[in-house]
C-alpha cells in the first residue's frame, strides 16, 4: 500500500487552476524529486500532501485514510498526521515566527504537547545535529540565508517526522550551504524516512532523489529514474527544465540543450 | 532624485529598527540589571514607575531618578547615549507640555515682566511633571535596554499575561523588520527606475501603490505564516516555553525594588 496516493486531483487558487487532475503514488522510504519549471504545481502539491489545503476535485489517500479538511479538524487524527509529516517551506522568513532559534525549534514539540523534559533534550540534540548551537539565541532576523534554511529544517526534523516535505530547500544558497543541506538529506538514505523535494536545480535531483517526477502545469508529465529523466532532453526542454544553447562555429550556427549535473558537464 | 517623504520616513522607521537591534548587545552586557531574573527586572522597575508617578515630591522623584542614574551605571548602560536618545528627547516633549503651567498656575510671584509672570507653584509644577517623565521614561528605557525583547515577552506570559496578546506582539515584533525591509526594498527599486521629476500627484499615486502592493504582501506572508505554524501542530492554543528560575541574588534583588518603590511612594504622598 502506497503511503500517498493522490486520485485525479485538481486544486485552483481563485480560479486559476494549479494541479489539473494529478495522479501519484508514494511509497514509504521513498526519496522523490518533484521538478518543473516555475508555476507548475511543486509548491501547492507539497501543500496538499500535508494537508494544509485540500483538492476541489479528486482525492488524497494518506496510509490508507482519506486527507480531508473533515479528518483534519479531528486532533485523534491531526496532531500524529502533523507528528509523521513534516513541510520545511521554500521561504524560511515564513518558517521562521518565533523569537529566538531555541523558540523556533522548541515550537512543534510544544504545541504537540511533549513533555517539557524530553522536548529539551529533543530541542537540543537538533540544535547538534544541526550545527546550530551557538544560534540557540538569536532571532530571525539576524540569521544568513543559510543558516535560517538550517533552521527551517531543525525546526521540522526535531520531530522526527515520517515524511519529510522540502520546498526548494537549497534555491538561493551559496554552494557550502546547498552542500549542506543535500548532505543532510544523503544522510537519511536507505533509512524509512519518505523525503518529497520540490526543486528546479536538476543538478541535486541525483543526489536527493531514486525517482523524479516532471511536472508541467498541474499535471505529472514523466516519471522517472534519475537517470532516465535527466538524459532525457526533449524531455527536460518541454519541462521548460532546460533551455536552448545557441552558439557558433565559424559561419554555422546551431542549437542544442544546455544542462548541468555533478556527475557530467555537457552540452 | 532627492528622497521623498515616504522614502525618508521608511528608511528612518529602518534605522530606528536597527537601533533597537543594537540595543540587545546591551542586554548581553554583564551588568547589575542583567544579573536579575526577567520577571524581577520587570516588576521591580514597573514598581518604580509607578512610585514616581504616584510622588508628589520633587526630592522624591529627583532621589528616584538619581537611582535610575546609578541603576544605568552599574548595568553599563552608555549614559551619554541615555541622555542624547531619552532626556533630551523627553525634555523636548515635556517642556511644551509644561511652560504654560509656568505662568498659569497661582502663587507667590519670582519672576515678572509687568505683563507675564513666573510663579514659585508654577515652577514646581512644571519641574515636577518634567522630572517625573524624565524618571519614568529612565526606568523604563532601562527595561528595554537591558532585556532582550523576547525575554520581556516571556517574563510577561510568567506573569500570566493572556498568551494570544503575548504570541502578537512577538510576532508584529518578528515581521516588522521583515515588512519594514521589503518596503524599503521596493522604494530603492522604483527610484533606480525612476527617471526625471515625478510630479506631486505622481508621486501620490505611485506611494498608494506601493503600499497597496506591501499591504497584499504582508497579507500573503500573514496567510502563510499561518500554514506553516498548522503545519507544525499549531491547532488555536499557542504553547509557549519558559524556563525562569529564580535565585536568592533575583529574591534579594525584588526585595529591594519594592521597598524603595513603597519608600518613595510612603515619602513621597
Amino acid at each position: 500500500m502506497p503511503l500517498f496516493e493522490l486520485r485525479e486531483v485538481s486544486f485552483d487558487y481563485e480560479g486559476i487552476a494549479a494541479l489539473r487532475g494529478l495522479s501519484l503514488s508514494i511509497e514509504q522510504g521513498e526519496r522523490l524529486a518533484l521538478v518543473g519549471a516555475n508555476g507548475s504545481g511543486k509548491s501547492t502539491l507539497l501543500r496538499l500532501l500535508d494537508a494544509l489545503c485540500f483538492p476541489s476535485s479528486g482525492a488524497i489517500v494518506f496510509d490508507g485514510q482519506p486527507l480531508t479538511a473533515q479528518r483534519l479538524q479531528d486532533d485523534k487524527f491531526a496532531l500524529p498526521f502533523r507528528r509523521r509529516v513534516g513541510l520545511v517551506f521554500q521561504n524560511p522568513d515564513v518558517q521562521l515566527f518565533n523569537p529566538t532559534v531555541f523558540d523556533e525549534v522548541a515550537f512543534a514539540p510544544l504545541q504537540l504537547k511533549w513533555p517539557k523534559e524530553e522536548l529539551l533534550a529533543r530541542v537540543e540534540a537538533t540544535l547538534d545535529l544541526m550545527g546550530i548551537s551557538q544560534l540557540r539565541e538569536r532571532p530571525p532576523y539576524r540569521l544568513s540565508g543559510g543558516e535560517k534554511k538550517r533552521v527551517a529544517l531543525a525546526s521540522v526534523i526535531v520531530l522526527e517526522p515520517d515524511v519529510l516535505l522540502l520546498d526548494e530547500p537549497t534555491a538561493t544558497l551559496d554552494p557550502r550551504s546547498q552542500s549542506q543541506i543535500i548532505d543532510l538529506i544523503q544522510q537519511w538514505k536507505g533509512s524509512s524516512k519518505t523525503i518529497v523535494t520540490a526543486t528546479h536545480q536538476l543538478e541535486i535531483v541525483e543526489d536527493i532523489a531514486d525517482r523524479v517526477v516532471v511536472l508541467e502545469e498541474g499535471k505529472v508529465l514523466a516519471s522517472g529514474t534519475p537517470t532516465e529523466v535527466l538524459s532525457n532532453h526533449e524531455l527536460l526542454l518541454r519541462a521548460n527544465l532546460v533551455h536552448a544553447h545557441r552558439h557558433s562555429h565559424g559561419s554555422v550556427t546551431h542549437s542544442h540543450p544546455h544542462i548541468h549535473s555533478h556527475s557530467k558537464h555537457e552540452h | 532624485m532627492s528622497r521623498g517623504f515616504v522614502e525618508a520616513t521608511t528608511i528612518g522607521f529602518a534605522r530606528a529598527l536597527t537601533r533597537a537591534m543594537l540595543s540587545e548587545e546591551t542586554a548581553r552586557k554583564r551588568g547589575l540589571l542583567q544579573s536579575l531574573d526577567v520577571r524581577v527586572r520587570l516588576v521591580g522597575l514597573l514598581s518604580l514607575v509607578l512610585a514616581v508617578t504616584l510622588s508628589r515630591k520633587i526630592s522624591v522623584v529627583g532621589a528616584l531618578f538619581a537611582v535610575a542614574i546609578l541603576l544605568a551605571v552599574l548595568s553599563r548602560v552608555n549614559l551619554f547615549m541615555l541622555a542624547k536618545r531619552v532626556w533630551l528627547i523627553v525634555l523636548g516633549f515635556t517642556g511644551v507640555i509644561a511652560i504654560p503651567a509656568l505662568f498659569t498656575t497661582p502663587g507667590r510671584i519670582i519672576v515678572s515682566n509687568g505683563t507675564i509672570a513666573i510663579t514659585e507653584q508654577g515652577l514646581r509644577t512644571a519641574s515636577l511633571l518634567v522630572l517625573r517623565v524624565e524618571t519614568a521614561v529612565t526606568f523604563t528605557t532601562l527595561l528595554i535596554l537591558c532585556t532582550p525583547w523576547t525575554h520581556v515577552l516571556k517574563a510577561l506570559r510568567a506573569l500570566r499575561l493572556p498568551k494570544e496578546a503575548i504570541t502578537m506582539l512577538a510576532m508584529t515584533y518578528r515581521y516588522v523588520f521583515l515588512l519594514v525591509d521589503t518596503a524599503g526594498q521596493m522604494l530603492e527599486s522604483r527610484r533606480s527606475r525612476t527617471v526625471g521629476v515625478l510630479t506631486g500627484p505622481e508621486q501620490r499615486q505611485m506611494t498608494a501603490r506601493t503600499a497597496g502592493v506591501l499591504l497584499s504582501k504582508s497579507v500573503a506572508l500573514s496567510n502563510d505564516v499561518y500554514l506553516a505554524m498548522e503545519s507544525r501542530g499549531f491547532r488555536g492554543d499557542v504553547q509557549i516555553l519558559s524556563n525562569f528560575r529564580m535565585t536568592m541574588w533575583d529574591y534579594l534583588g525584588l526585595l529591594l525594588f519594592l521597598l524603595a518603590a513603597a519608600l518613595a511612594v510612603w515619602m513621597g504622598r
